[in-house]
């Protein structure tokens, strides 16, 4: 029993890793890019939240009405005034600056709030739980969580095919070039993307934070998992980053439970190992389709 | 490669009379150049001699991390610069050579200053399997699918119980004990210089080479070297391989010339990846003398700060950042665009009558 509660505690665990790996999986859909500090902007958005909570005497959620329109705001103007000067057929300019972006914020984090693990504390959702078994209980949070993270991906869907902004947003994935052709104003479409993509790492981030303890250097250790959900699900595809994320999510606590019984690897390192498998036997996800160019 | 190729390569080959039975000939020295290389050995023989004239010792400390930052900002540089493999996974290499070290030399009892060439080996073996994943993905994804394995490489030493990567190891009386003080730092010293001197050989080397055309066409258009017939597969996982042994080798001195190491540090990111990154960047990705200019203005930026290693990340990391969106090509592109000079003679020209002199 102790399994199956491992891989339910794992499929909840995805709803977070999704939160991670659609920004990611968005940015590089749309428009190739790939934002190597959104890592360590989850984690910041956790910090903000610490001290948004702490100035103003509020619930972490109530926080995030503050700390995801600014991210939203600020992937917008980053992406405007910074990002796109990166952008290209040549990938190493995005990656520096954005890598660079995420050392910077860690150590920034690092500076200001010293290296202590910090957390945010949401009342008492975070310790209620609903029983289906004697031995199975699932946590309010944790089914939040995936919640969000299940409407998060319905609205994006939404958007996307039922909105003349989605449109925009599709005509310029497939072809930039012609999509300027019908007027489309590509570099605002990656403007609007990247403001989704920031609003949904603060989210990931907060959750992070009201699930566990973090620190500054926590930032690289989201990139990976939220990339990890993203190959494993498939790149580019927006319902696959849940897949991957769950599949993730289960690899890490079955791992943890193999850990605890044998005592031979940790749980993320399961996780890492999964990835990689996917990776050597179908490169293109779970859910991606083959090769498009 | 294709017989096109091929041919300018037999040309370039002759660099002398024997090409001159057309008018034009291709060259690869310029002015800058012969100067250039006179002034890298006048200065690596300089260096090699620090031992006997820097009685206090001081100033060979502080270049052996400059040396190896030189040696792994050259390394990074033909991966990211020339065969666009945008890694962010070097401190795997670095941190095998330091357990390779510790468990060749430490361990087994071999001579650690003959481990350095081993720790280099098993680092290239590694790197073999690593690029079978890897290059599966390109340019971020490749970024960020080298970090993940990195840090499987780091996770399998901190859990294992044998190479006792969760606790604080150094080198011992077991190890080190037939060297005297003073022999082990010069040593160190000198394999610190021939890593870095030798790294920037191979760069030169490895541009003038055949090896070095079929990078710059892969680089240049991938699908245009394809078609012409280069092996893009194979041309970079050779070169992968070579930067593999070499971090490899560095990641060794790095444990000879610190007092103890453990998984964290020895496979730290910021320290063996982040910080390269940022000296290649601002001296200028793609060029070879680039990273030399930027281990300099890192040892100057460094020297500032070198007690807040927070700021010198916060520092280095804002520098490499703006760099990188105003002067993509760093401080040697600057130079370069403001006087075109060539310091390494590595880019073919067209000399001779009748072709205008850049």
């Amino acid at each position: 029993m102790t399994w199956v509660n491992a891989v339910v505690q794992g499929v909840l665990l995805g709803g977070l890793f999704a939160l991670f790996a659609t920004g990611l999986s968005l940015a590089f859909g749309i428009m190739r890019f790939v934002n190597l500090a959104h890592g360590d902007l989850a984690v910041l958005a956790a910090f903000l939240a610490v001290s948004t909570t702490a100035a103003l005497d509020v619930n972490p959620f109530v926080a995030l009405l503050v700390i995801v329109p600014g991210f939203a705001f600020g992937g917008y103007v980053l992406q405007r005034h910074v990002f796109a000067r990166t952008m290209g057929p040549d990938p190493l300019p995005s990656i520096l600056v954005t890598f660079g972006l995420g050392v910077v914020i860690q150590n920034a984090l690092l500076e200001h709030y010293s290296a202590d693990s910090q957390g945010l504390d949401a009342g008492s959702i975070e310790t209620g739980s609903v029983r289906l078994t004697d031995e199975i209980a699932v946590g309010w949070f944790p089914l939040l969580t995936l919640g969000v993270a299940v409407a998060v991906l319905v609205a994006l869907q939404l958007v996307f095919s039922r909105t003349r902004a989605g449109r925009a947003f599709r005509a310029t994935a497939d072809d930039p070039a012609v999509a300027r052709l019908m007027g489309i104003d590509d570099r605002r479409v990656h403007a609007r993307i990247m403001a989704i993509a920031f609003a949904t790492v603060a989210v990931a981030g907060v959750f992070l934070g009201i699930r566990q303890t973090f620190g500054p250097a926590d930032g690289p250790a989201a990139l990976l998992f939220g990339f990890e959900a993203v190959v494993i699900g498939g790149l580019g595809s927006l319902w696959g980053t849940l897949v991957g994320g769950m599949v993730l999510g289960v690899a890490q606590t079955v791992g943890n439970q193999v850990d605890v019984q044998y005592d031979v690897l940790s749980g993320t390192l399961y996780g890492h190992l999964i990835f990689l498998a996917v990776l050597a036997l179908r490169p293109q996800g779970l859910l991606g389709r083959r090769e498009r160019a | 490669m294709s017989r096109a190729a091929g041919t300018t390569e037999a040309a370039a080959d002759q660099d002398g009379p024997a090409a001159t039975g057309t008018a034009h000939r291709i060259s690869r020295r310029t002015p800058e150049s012969t100067g250039g290389l006179v002034g890298f050995g006048l200065v690596t023989l300089a260096l090699a001699t620090l031992p006997w004239w820097d009685a206090e010792g001081a100033l060979q400390t502080t270049l052996v991390t400059i040396l190896l930052y030189l040696a792994l900002a050259q390394m990074w540089n033909l991966l990211a610069g020339f065969a666009g493999l945008i890694s962010i996974g070097q401190q795997m290499f670095v941190g095998v050579g330091v357990y390779s070290l510790l468990t060749i030399a430490e361990d087994w009892g071999v001579d650690p200053y003959l481990t350095v060439l081993l720790a280099g080996l098993v680092a290239a073996a590694l790197s073999v399997p690593v690029a079978l994943f890897a290059f599966r993905l390109s340019g971020g994804y490749f970024a960020i699918g080298t970090w993940v394995i990195a840090e499987v490489v780091r996770l399998l030493v901190s859990e294992s119980d044998s190479l006792a990567g969760g606790d604080v190891r150094s080198l011992t009386r077991a190890s080190l004990g037939g060297y005297s003080r003073d022999a082990r730092d010069d040593i160190t010293y000198w394999l610190a210089l021939a890593l870095a001197v030798g790294a920037t050989a191979i760069v030169v080397l490895a541009l003038r080479s055949r090896l070095g055309l079929a990078l710059r066409a892969v680089r240049d258009s991938e699908q245009g070297a394809r078609g012409l017939g280069v092996d893009v597969t194979r041309t970079r996982l050779v070169v992968w391989v070579v930067a593999a042994f070499w971090t490899g080798a560095i990641g060794a001195v790095v444990l000879l010339s610190s007092p103890s190491a453990r998984a964290d540090s020895a496979f730290s990111v910021l320290r063996w990846t982040a910080l390269v990154i940022f000296v290649a960047v601002i001296g200028g990705v793609g060029s070879t003398t680039g990273p030399i200019i930027g281990v300099l203005v890192f040892w100057a930026i460094d020297e500032q700060l070198a007690d807040a290693e927070t700021w010198r990340f916060i520092v280095l990391g804002t520098v490499a950042a703006v760099m990188a969106i105003l002067a993509p090509r760093g401080i040697y592109g600057l130079v370069h665009r403001w006087r075109p000079v060539q310091f390494f003679p590595v880019r073919r020209r067209l000399v001779g009558r009748g072709v205008g002199e850049r």
